[in-house]
């Protein structure tokens, strides 16, 4: 077991997350079984550390980290502990885990189980939020095919947090595990692990799990076939706005944005694009063919984010979309600190008045001042999300920010939103 | 020193802990009403409030030592602790020891803040407000200056001041629930603002 | 001790402190509940947002206000404040 990390050789392999069975039967029979070494066996953690080190797979649910480090510092300090799968997806935009969760469920949970072996977990918890009742059934299966086997190493079972836009940040997401409630702690130093009690949290999202599990069976190298040297592997973006076909596609890291939207079908050409959810950041057609990778992505001032990218189409008011999200992102606040239970709320009001056409002097100063001041002071990143998408709306939609001020709101500012939100969101 | 020279040490000192306990209770109340003054900064409130309260607990030993040391009438060293067993006066006296219980807790809190849960302090602080109508009711109960104007004139004074800041931190109170209540989150408590406790964010940040 | 205004009286101006520490403010915004006590112990350092909430801009402390930064953290009625070494961002 010294140098292969997989003893059947794999059916397809080519690495990818969707198409494959979803069922346990099919699952093992196409990706062969679970690769993980009984008991503690080091050379086997140390040849995955390895595997996942140099393929360097980077975390699907919105922070990017190197997987490898999380998981090696995780490992390091080995008090066994429980492995957390993020399944909640808040991001109203966001259904890439909704479809790897109801399509490849078996591979979600085979990734939690080598990371439960790596880091000496002795049980597996997945969270589905309440209410989405379809995902949780499908989990709820997978889980019974696994119980009835046996299948898999430790003792896995699935929880239903609230449906909150916060209770998937991953202290939010622990604090709820814990007492019941979804709030997000304040970390200055995020090296210092979540605890469930006493013992340690591992929160991964459930794509980054997906891929661990190919990673474990066959090696970095499959994962490294597809996208860019710097930023190897596939990754699953949710299209949606003005497009005919919306959802969830798989697409090799560095795509042009352009392209990943065209696989949409859009119904017009777009005006902007939204990338990286509703805490992600505007580009303008000038920057429509970058790259979905991080370092392109940051030279234009976004981040691949929860991947989600939803296109703007003419018919449509960048800033009165702009002022619906920073609303619905101002009462998703988890009620904590005061720069976001009172910025946001603010922020939102004046984008509010930008967006009908009734700014009036001083409005844009004063927003530009409370978006300076808010950014940086919650205790998590929610309050930078709604800054940062704020501030790349006024720069994108800068032309309509001009006529707003001078109370000529384009004519399409009252317009129907194409957006998701769960519930009405009014300006 | 004689047994009149401590009597009236004992009332004197009673009296005067009367007053400092009040405004300790003034003070305390106002912090909480965030109001900014140019010449009373909050901190400095803060700080008046803490040495004040010292102040009183030093007169509070003062007028407890020397009623036990005054050998007119017996009370006896338990009975300053443990309430109701004095042969002198055992209810009045025991109301006393009740208040001086009440503000130990308070005070021995207060010292031992950094190193006791938020919450736990927090608790105990409250028990401030048993503390000072217990001992206002002691003061006038004993009746041995009761009965005096200028007794009863403090005494109304000393009511009047604490009724008035309890009003202005009620009034307070109620201020920062509408303002929160006016940027409500979708179904979040927004009160979690006014009563949060830094235990959480200690044990999964830092 | 050197009496302090409230946050109504201008900042010295920090180009007048020479030597600097590796020491940061830091404050939990999770417990923080804007009693607004070190804004006024430490202008130079705090100032309020419209909310009453500390903004602290992240620089090191120079060391002539560790002193005053070490007393508003004591003094602050929610133990919101950390004077640290590593800024929180």
């Amino acid at each position: 077991m010294a140098n292969s990390l997989s003893q059947a050789p794999p059916r397809n392999a080519v690495h990818h997350l969707l198409g494959h069975p979803a069922d346990l039967a099919g699952h093992i029979e196409v990706h062969g079984p679970l690769a993980v070494a009984p008991g503690n066996d080091a050379s086997w953690q140390r040849a995955l550390l390895a595997a996942l080190e140099s393929s360097g797979l980077t975390g699907r649910g919105g922070g990017g980290f190197l997987t490898a480090i999380k998981v090696a510092k995780a490992s390091s300090h080995g008090n066994g502990g429980t492995v957390v799968v993020n399944g909640m997806e808040s991001e109203p935009a966001s259904d890439k885990d909704k479809v790897l969760l109801t399509r490849a469920p078996h591979l979600v949970l085979d990734g939690a189980q080598v990371v439960a072996a790596m880091c000496g977990a002795d049980r597996l918890v997945v969270c589905i939020p309440a209410g989405r009742d379809f995902v949780a059934a499908a989990v709820t299966h997978a889980l019974a095919e696994r119980a009835a086997q046996p299948y898999g190493g430790v003792v896995e079972m699935i929880v239903r947090p609230p449906d909150r836009f916060i209770a998937g940040e991953e202290s939010a997401l622990v604090s709820w595990v814990e007492t019941g409630q979804s709030l997000p702690a304040f970390r200055p130093d995020k090296g210092t692990p979540l605890k469930i009690g006493k013992r340690q949290a591992l929160v991964h999202n459930a794509e980054t799990l997906a891929h661990i599990a190919l990673i474990a069976r066959r090696g970095a190298d499959q994962f490294r076939s597809r996208g860019l040297p710097e930023e190897p592997g596939t990754c699953l973006v949710t299209i949606g706005g003005a497009v005919a076909q919306p959802g969830v596609v798989e697409v090799d890291r560095g795509t042009p944005l352009s392209d990943i939207v065209g696989r949409g079908s859009p119904v017009d050409p777009a005006q902007a694009f939204l990338v990286g959810g509703y805490g992600g950041a505007w580009i303008g057609p000038a920057h429509f063919a970058t790259p979905y990778a991080s370092m392109s992505l940051r030279t234009i001032g976004a981040t691949a984010g929860v991947g989600v990218i939803i296109a703007l189409g003419q018919s449509s008011c960048g800033i009165a979309e702009s002022a619906r999200i920073a609303r619905y992102l101002a009462g998703q606040s988890a009620g904590q600190c005061g720069p976001c239970v009172f910025g946001l709320p603010a922020i939102a009001d004046d984008m509010a008045l930008l967006a009908r056409g009734q700014a009036g002097p001083g409005l844009m100063a004063r927003l530009q001042r409370r978006l300076d001041e808010v950014n940086g002071r919650g205790a998590c990143r929610h309050p930078d999300g709604a800054v940062g998408m704020v501030r790349s709306a006024l720069r994108v939609f800068a032309a309509d920010v001009l006529a707003h001020e001078r109370g000529e709101p384009c004519a399409h500012a009252g317009a129907p939103t194409v957006l998701r939100f769960p519930g009405p969101v009014s300006l | 020193m004689s047994s009149t020279t401590f009597w009236y040490i004992t009332r004197a000192s009673g009296v005067v802990a009367l007053i400092l306990l009040t405004a300790t209770m003034v003070l305390g109340l106002t912090t909480t009403t965030r109001a900014r003054s140019r010449n009373w900064p909050g901190f400095a409130r803060q700080e008046l409030h803490r040495r004040i309260s010292m102040l009183s607990v030093v007169f509070v030993a003062i007028h407890v030592l020397t009623s036990v040391l005054d050998t007119y009438v017996h009370i006896g060293w338990l009975a300053i602790v443990v309430p109701f067993i004095s042969p002198y006066s055992p209810f009045w006296v025991g109301v006393g020891a009740v208040a001086l219980d009440l503000m130990i807790a308070v005070f021995v809190s207060s010292l031992l803040r950094a190193r006791i849960k938020p919450g736990t302090w927090r608790a105990l602080h409250w028990l401030a407000y048993g503390c000072w109508p217990v001992a206002l009711a002691h003061t006038f109960g004993m009746g041995t200056d009761a009965g005096e104007h200028w007794v009863i004139a403090l005494g109304a004074v000393c009511v009047l001041s604490v009724g008035t800041a309890l009003l202005l931190r009620v009034r307070a109170a109620a201020k920062q629930a509408t303002a929160l209540e006016s940027v409500k989150v979708d179904a979040m408590p927004t009160t979690r603002l006014a009563v949060t406790s830094s235990s959480r964010s200690t044990r999964n940040g830092q | 001790m050197r009496a302090r205004r409230g946050s109504d009286r201008p900042a010295l101006p920090r180009a007048g402190f020479a030597v600097k520490t590796n020491l940061h403010i830091v404050v939990d915004p999770v417990a923080c509940d804007a009693y607004g006590y070190c804004a006024e112990l430490l202008p130079e350092a705090i100032e309020l947002d419209e909310w009453g909430y500390p903004i602290v801009d992240g620089r090191p402390l120079p060391a002539e206000l560790v002193a005053l930064a070490r007393r508003a953290a004591r003094d602050c009625p929610k133990r919101a404040i950390t004077v640290s070494e590593k800024s929180s961002r």
